[in-house]
């Protein structure tokens, strides 16, 4: 053996060691402390923070790409002086995919904010964006190989708590601090129904280590596992977005820093998905009741109908991009119910269709979201403004951001060949299995699906016509979108790395959709399965026959055909000549006015969809003569959106909550005689109940 | 792939391109046949191509890189999709490309460029023929796809090649929900082709016109392409309604006699198809752009009504 194949096999023998996981983690640590203690200069601390970040990152995707291709689970735990708390690691496939999507999109989003983040010197602390920028990092990675319930929820905490920060940095802006707020209580309540779940499985097995549970779980009585899914299905559908407990999530992301934005939204939400997908498919074995998948279907259709409604009604450009993230939560939430309702059903094989569907989305949804973000954070960077109408023609200034945005926006409308159309025609596919096999009353919900799933599709291609459209076609509506400059180096090579693995991960679907194959079956839920739904490499078919496609054809094919008729088009009309004109106008004099804007864009389907956004418009008209009114002088429309969700969710369970409290009151007399009372009455209760 | 087999697919390739123009302009004539006009001749589409082709351009300033690239983008995926579908034969049966949401999804992505375009001028009329476009298209989905997933569900199958054979040999008492998810496939075959009720395929006026307020800045080569595309796509759906809901008496080989009797059953269906349009054009009359979404969601529910109807 040569020396070099030696020490090869020795570092493979090292990445997936105890050791090598420290090594990620320790990297991080470095960068989070370093970039404290380099505080003082602003560069050196974007460096030294961003910097461990990258390096962490890559470390991460050499040590979960090793353990997905090697097909091991490195686990090992380190026990502490608490009881029931040690800080155990499991890296099986699962948790491996999920930590090599985190440690992908971290990569991207910390060369980005090589550049991006120096708009922030002299304004805010490098040191501390650093530090809780990499701790965030590493506790979601921590997160999602976690194997012991209570070591679990501590870095839960630290991922909620480190993004908090990271949502109020800019916290000159009022604005930011309400909507850390508001996510700070969310977290909070999300993690309170997580607790619930925890202890209810502790009570069923006596343990808080995974394993332990899944092995205690077995014999629980069907009315716990019911409760314990409830409680993991708001506490982690809280993290993920769901509706209706999504209120934080419009409001946080766009609050953060964009690269924030970016690692919040495309993977700090999933981990909500991960740890319900854990408890669904691996922690609680057996067929789950039907009624499950269904409520997950059902909660699937609300938000991405809705998500992308609220989406289209949305002006501000990273509002937009979180009400997205609802939407396309609720594609994921699609793939889980229909794989929870064949699970139930015990047809595993459909279930695993669903299951890899809801998976592959899951990481097509971390790119190009990311993707995405990142091209708004560039945009937002040079125009200094959220707000898309002031937007207008930047493609002028930003060509390759404006590229960049444009592929984005393709894969999130689920338009071939980019990765989003994969995992939608998987997702689709999956439900119509649910159409083609049960009884009417379960069928009709699958149907309901797949007509929501069908317009989700359509209207999120509407909204990023808008999207796209209003910020860069057309001409500049504001100043500072006529002096805006292409992005920097840095900025430009994360999005276009992101851009790449978004066509890549659609042109070799097939493959990928392979390697969720053997993701997937590292589940309790599918051990011991023999028949795989995907057969063939290149061309993707389900259940032999009744659906097949192939992504690297049909990419060639569209490619070669695009520039075989362009160049015989340009060829033929070569003597033809092209003059530059204005735009037609009637005659007008053209200005940036008359382009149409985002809200003009959407109007109509918010018209149409007026009965669930309830728009509220006031139209201001000042007159040159006031009491005929023939010539207005001044029109300003006003458009609002009535906040469903607190006039009819949140607003009665605060008054519920503020009515139990005022009658809690009633006991607190503040007569001390009375407390003594209450202490005496306790005591004799339970000692009354020791004797019984 | 030999080169038997290859003349076929070729064929096939062509097919769409080489006859859109023609049922654009029958349709044409139909209707002014119906409508007590001499009309013009039904190869009069093709004259207007060839003069279009002739013609210089006049490009606006404010026009980026998409307003340049799309037609030819969109005429490209209209020829693709036109090796997606069945045309003259099963035989063909394309099992990379021809699943049902592609060809929805390919024609998705041209008219997501054809809505840019339409905005990238900063013309009023551009942006707001983007906007109703995107509309109408985003509503159609819904009863396209299930329209075609009542299909797949009694022919088990979403490859349409794979759909027409099974259509062909269903029995009788199948039927029913077949026929009614081709009324809802008819409506959105109208709404996607931009005829009545939805949209005016002959009008220049800017409070009724969609699909021409988008490409109105179009003008020379690029303008023909468009025309041309969207002829491309009028055919397509007609060719989707033809042999995916009445599919009997196609090629189920590649033998030539077969095909050509084949293709003259095509144009005969297709010819039935365009007198329909021409009919529902000459008698009813254009909806206010709000009473769309109600023939649209009218549409959905048929076809979830179809899909009920399976047994």
């Amino acid at each position: 053996m040569t020396w070099t194949g030696n020490s090869l096999n020795i570092m493979l023998a090292f990445i997936p060691t105890p050791a090598g996981f420290s090594l990620v983690i320790a990297t991080f640590a470095a960068g989070a402390i370093g970039a404290v203690l380099t505080g003082a200069n602003d560069r050196r601390a974007n460096l030294w923070g961003n910097g461990c970040a990258i390096a962490g990152s890559l470390l991460g995707l050499v040590f979960s790409g090793t353990v997905l291709i090697m097909g091991i689970t490195p686990s090992f735990g380190i026990p502490t002086s608490f009881p029931l708390l040690s800080l155990s690691i499991r890296v099986d496939p699962m948790s491996a995919f999920f930590m090599l999507l985190i440690s992908l999109i971290t990569l991207f989003c910390s060369i980005y904010a090589l550049g991006y983040v120096s708009h922030f010197y002299q304004k805010y602390p490098l040191g501390a964006l650093g530090f809780f920028y990499n701790t965030f990092t590493a506790s979601m990675i921590l997160v999602v190989t976690a194997h012991n319930a209570l070591f679990f929820l501590i870095v839960w905490e630290i991922m909620s708590l480190t993004s908090y920060f990271l949502v109020i940095y800019e916290r000159h802006e009022e604005i930011n601090i309400k909507a850390g707020t508001l996510y700070f209580i969310m977290t909070h309540v999300g993690t309170a129904f997580i607790l619930l779940a925890f202890l209810l499985f502790y009570q069923a097995s006596g343990s808080f280590d995974f394993g332990a549970i899944r092995e205690g779980i077995a014999s629980a009585p069907l009315a716990m596992r019911n409760a314990i899914f409830i409680f993991a299905l708001v506490g982690f559908g809280a993290k993920a977005g769901i509706i209706p407990f999504h209120i934080w999530l419009p409001a946080a992301h766009p609050a953060a820093p964009s690269h924030v934005s970016a690692l919040m939204s495309g993977v700090m939400i999933k981990t909500g998905i991960y740890m319900l997908a854990r408890i669904c498919w691996d922690m609680l074995p057996g067929p789950p009741p039907l009624w499950w998948g269904l409520l997950i279907l059902m909660i699937g259709s609300i938000s991405s109908l809705l998500g992308v409604l609220y989406a289209l009604s949305e002006h501000d450009l990273k509002k937009l991009l979180a009400y997205h993230s609802i939407e396309n939560i609720g594609i994921i939430f699609l793939g889980l119910g229909s794989s929870l309702v064949f699970l139930s059903a015990g047809m595993r094989t459909f279930a695993m269709l669903g299951l890899i569907a809801a998976l592959y989305h899951t990481m097509n949804h971390a790119t190009f979201k990311a993707l995405l973000f990142l091209g708004a954070g560039a945009v937002i960077a040079e125009t200094r403004t959220r707000n898309i109408e002031e937007y207008g023609g930047l493609i002028r200034v930003m060509p390759q951001t404006a590229f960049f945005f444009l592929i984005g926006s393709l894969a999130i409308s689920a338009l071939p060949p980019f990765n989003g159309f994969f995992s939608e025609w998987m997702t689709f596919q999956a439900l119509f299995q649910g159409v083609n096999t049960f009884d009417l009353a379960t069928k009709m919900m699958f149907v309901a699906a797949v007509g929501a799933l069908a317009f989700t599709g359509g209207l999120a291609a509407a909204c990023f016509v808008k999207a796209f459209g209003a910020t860069f076609l057309a001409r500049p509506r504001s100043v500072a979108g006529e002096q805006a400059k292409e992005s920097a180096v840095p900025l430009r090579i994360g999005m276009a790395a992101l851009a790449f693995i978004t066509l890549i991960l659609g042109v070799i679907s097939g493959r990928v959709a392979n390697g969720f194959t053997d993701v997937a079956a590292s589940l309790s839920a599918f051990r011991l399965m023999e028949t795989l739904p995907v057969v063939s490499f290149d061309l993707m078919s389900v259940r032999t026959g009744f659906a097949s496609i192939s992504l690297p054809i049909l990419f060639t094919g569209i490619a070669v055909m695009t520039a075989a008729i362009t160049a015989v088009c340009v060829i033929l009309t070569r003597k033809r000549t092209m003059r530059i004109g204005a735009t037609w106008d009637c005659g007008a004099d053209l200005t940036s006015r008359m382009e149409i804007t985002a809200t003009g864009f959407s109007r109509s389907i918010i018209t149409v969809f007026r009965g669930v956004l309830k728009p509220t418009g006031q139209t201001d008209i000042e007159y040159h003569d006031a009491k005929l009114r023939y010539f207005p002088k001044t029109g300003i429309v006003t458009m609002a959106f009535q906040d469903v969700y607190a006039a009819y969710f949140y607003q009665p369970l605060q008054k519920i909550t503020l009515g139990v409290a005022e009658q809690v009151k009633k006991i607190q007399i503040g007569n001390i005689n009375v407390y003594i009372l209450y202490i005496l009455v306790t005591l004799t209760g339970l000692l009354l109940m020791l004797v019984v | 792939m030999t080169s038997t087999s290859l003349l076929p697919w070729v064929i096939q390739l062509v097919l769409i391109p080489a006859l859109s123009p023609f049922f654009v302009g029958v349709t044409r004539k139909m209707k002014a046949e119906l409508q007590n006009r001499q009309g013009a001749s039904p190869f009069q589409p093709y004259l207007d191509l060839g003069k279009l082709f002739q013609k210089d351009e006049v490009m606006s300033r404010d026009a980026s890189w998409v307003f340049r690239f799309t037609p030819y983008l969109v005429f490209s995926l209209t020829v693709f999709v036109g090796g997606c579908i069945p045309l003259i034969s099963t035989a063909l049966m394309n099992t990379y490309t021809g699943d049902f949401l592609v060809v929805i999804y390919l024609l998705a992505l041209g008219t997501f460029f054809l809505a840019l375009a339409g905005m990238d001028t900063g013309g009023a009329f551009g942006g707001f023929g983007s906007s109703r476009e995107m509309m109408v298209a985003a509503l159609t989905e819904g009863g396209l796809i299930l329209s075609l997933l009542t299909l797949a569900l009694v022919s088990h199958t979403t490859n349409l090649f794979a759909i027409s054979n099974a259509v062909a040999s269903l029995p009788f008492y199948d039927l029913p929900p077949v026929l009614l998810a081709f009324v809802g496939f008819f409506i959105a075959l109208l709404a996607e082709t931009g005829r009545y009720p939805f949209d005016n395929p002959s009008t220049h006026l800017e409070l009724t016109m969609i699909h021409e307020a988008m490409i109105l800045e179009y003008s020379g080569k690029r303008l023909a392409i468009i025309e041309w595309a969207a002829a491309n796509k009028y055919l397509i759906f007609i060719a989707l309604g033809a042999n995916l809901f009445f599919p009997w008496g196609m090629a189920d080989t590649l033998a030539a006699a077969p095909m050509i009797g084949s293709l003259a059953l095509f144009i005969g269906k297709c010819l039935l198809f365009c007198a329909a349009i021409a009919l529902i054009e000459s008698t009813i009359a254009k909806f206010r752009i709000f009473r769309l979404p109600d023939l649209l969601f009218t549409s959905f529910i048929i076809s979830i009504i179809a899909i009920g109807l399976i047994v």
